[in-house]
């Protein structure tokens, strides 16, 4: 669409809100450096153990050159990847068929409401006995992070398509299927997207949990492990690689969701 | 009359070359049930002679006859009668305004004609054949659009055919010509959101024309347009209407746009909704905005006031062709005009 192109130059309020954003992040760094090399002690909470900004760039520059970070990454990756893409088909599934149909809500809802409250660390027993590999269980727990955000706001996209345009839809010859594939899908993807960025989230979230079965490899592995072995500085190298790759990846779902619904980006933020 | 030129269109061809580059298409439009003499007049029609009557364009499909229909909307104790007993006929190719206070039922039967809502009792036929469910050949056009957000003008209008399993080409060929005769070419490829109102409704009536239906079910269809946009549509409808003839069935509570648009009117009545009188208007075609301030236009106005006014007052929530509108408030008085 010719009217769509996306402006190659940057304008002066993308240039305002690009320097907004690095300074808030620099402003963190900041209070965190005087924090730390200070030893702020604020009665609440005290920075007395925490490693200063110098000892984590250290530390981080010690897993660089260990060989062991892509290891690392990769274990993670897969394993987030896996759980989510499962619970992206499940949830997407699940959530059109319970959106669409009364009867599936009634199969569907009560067991799903049951399980979703269930926090990720209650499913290590479980999810070691249920499965056979412990690769298998820690994907089956990043499953169970995405899955219910997406599965939620599934249904809700599809309930909010409004009525008019599927009475359109079938006044215009549509058949049933062609009505989920052209009204019900379309309608409900603004919101499905928004439910897979969260799941994203979730699922990075769930990581740590989910690698505490792990033996030998991963981010949350590295990250639980340093902990075990009070190794603090490398404690925050771990949580802001899982901080950075859940940002990244769900910077990458909403890209891909920007592609997919051209339409949507038109209305912007209303004021 | 430059039919064309609302103004939300800026581009838009003049009346006369739009109609000559559609001659063809247009014709193919109105021939599927007409012999080739039908398709003649539409033709000279279309090429900008000011004979536009009834007797133009002929229409062989598009019979409606309803036999004492009635139908109950709501459930349990909040169930209603939404129209009583109506019983009317419409010649194919007649163009029937039906006139009424808000929430007098005559959307509900509207929706009944689409499909969309199924008579508690009563024969409801189009061409002798009972109407099962919504079909193409009944077209419908809300009063607000419903053109897929995610689909572009020309990928709207391409719809019909496209449920239809008609190829890419063929169907963009098509829509655009779609496109030409509602004066909109220009925006193909914009998202319905960038449309005005107008121009969106026209989108709307181009894809329902595309389907080629034996009727064409309006529900207020200009009703949220600013007046003067709203008199550039109706000019544009009895335009269209006048080279691709089709029975029209039209919701108004506008006594004005009635008046204006119509064969015959049928006036309903408050609640539960019957028809009160059925009223032929015989002014000559086309027909322009100036009608309106004529004496004879004036008389037959003053008779339909007198008609709706009689049981003013009434609350009656909001009624759609889907049933009960989900933003159903009950109205303090009935609105006319």
């Amino acid at each position: 669409m010719a009217q769509l192109k996306v402006p190659n130059t940057i304008s002066p309020a993308q240039w305002q809100s690009l320097v907004l954003q690095l300074a808030s992040i620099s402003a963190c760094l900041i209070f965190w450096q005087i924090a730390s090399t200070q030893k702020w002690d604020l009665g609440l909470v005290t920075f007395n153990n925490v490693p200063t900004p110098a000892a984590v760039i250290d530390a981080a520059w010690k897993l660089i050159s260990s060989n062991a970070l892509w290891p690392h990454l990769s274990s993670s990756l897969t394993r987030v990847f896996s759980g989510y893409l499962a619970a992206a088909l499940v949830g997407i599934g699940l959530g059109l068929a319970i959106g669409r149909s009364n009867r599936a809500e009634n199969v569907l809802m009560p067991p799903l409401e049951l399980l979703r409250p269930i926090p990720a660390v209650a499913w290590i027993p479980l999810a070691i006995l249920m499965f056979p590999s412990s690769e298998a269980s820690m994907i089956f727990i990043t499953f169970t992070g995405a899955l219910f955000p997406i599965l939620l706001n599934t249904v809700h996209g599809v309930e909010a398509v409004d009525p008019r345009l599927i009475a359109s839809a079938r006044s215009l010859g549509a058949s049933p299927s062609a009505i989920l594939r052209e009204v019900i899908l379309p309608g409900a993807t603004p919101s499905i997207i928004t439910g897979l960025s969260i799941g994203m989230g979730t699922s990075w979230f769930c990581l740590v949990t989910a690698e505490m079965i792990s033996g030998q490899w991963g981010i949350g592995y590295y990250t639980w492990a340093s902990y075990v072995i009070q190794n603090y500085a490398d404690i925050v190298v771990g949580m802001l690689l899982i901080g950075l790759l859940g940002m990244g990846s769900s910077w990458l779902i909403k890209r891909f969701g920007n592609l997919l619904t051209p339409w949507y980006r038109l209305q912007g933020k209303t004021r | 009359m430059n039919l064309y030129e609302a103004p939300d269109a800026p581009a838009a061809n003049t009346a006369a070359s739009t109609s000559t580059a559609s001659v063809a298409t247009v014709s193919d439009f109105v021939t599927d049930g007409s012999d080739s003499a039908g398709s003649t007049a539409a033709g000279s029609t279309a090429a900008g002679s000011t004979a536009a009557g009834s007797t133009a364009a002929t229409a062989r499909f598009g019979k409606i006859t309803a036999e004492q229909i009635s139908i109950h909307l709501g459930q349990g104790k909040a169930a209603f009668e939404a129209v009583q007993a109506v019983d009317f006929a419409i010649a194919p190719g007649e163009f029937v305004c039906i006139l009424g206070p808000s929430g007098c039922g005559k959307s509900t039967l509207l929706g009944a004609l689409a499909g969309h809502i199924t008579p508690s009792s009563g024969q409801l036929k189009l061409d002798d054949q009972t109407i099962n469910g919504p079909s193409p050949e009944r077209g419908m056009v809300f009063q607000h659009h419903t053109l897929f957000p995610w689909r572009s003008t020309l990928d709207n209008v391409a719809f019909g055919l496209k449920m239809r399993g008609m190829g890419k080409q063929e169907r963009m060929a098509q829509a655009t010509e779609m496109l030409k005769l509602v004066g909109l070419e220009d925006s193909a490829e914009r998202w319905p959101s960038q449309l005005s109102g107008g121009m969106q409704q026209r989108v709307e009536i181009a894809r329902v024309l595309i389907n080629k239906p034996r009727l064409l079910l309006m529900d207020e269809p200009f009703g949220a347009l600013d007046a003067q946009t709203r008199m550039k549509m109706q000019e544009l409808l009895l335009s269209i209407w006048s080279r691709i003839r089709t029975t029209v069935v039209f919701v108004t509570h506008d006594i004005d746009e009635a008046l204006f648009l119509a064969d015959r009117i049928l006036v309903m009545s408050p609640r539960p909704g019957r028809i009160i009188e059925d009223l032929p208007v015989n002014f000559p075609r086309p027909r322009r905005t100036e009608l309106v301030t004529t004496a004879a236009f004036m008389q037959l106005k003053r008779h339909c006031l007198e008609l709706l006014n009689h049981e003013e007052g009434r609350q009656l929530p909001r009624l759609s062709p889907l049933g009960l509108a989900e933003d159903a408030q009950p109205r303090l008085r009935c609105e006319i005009s």
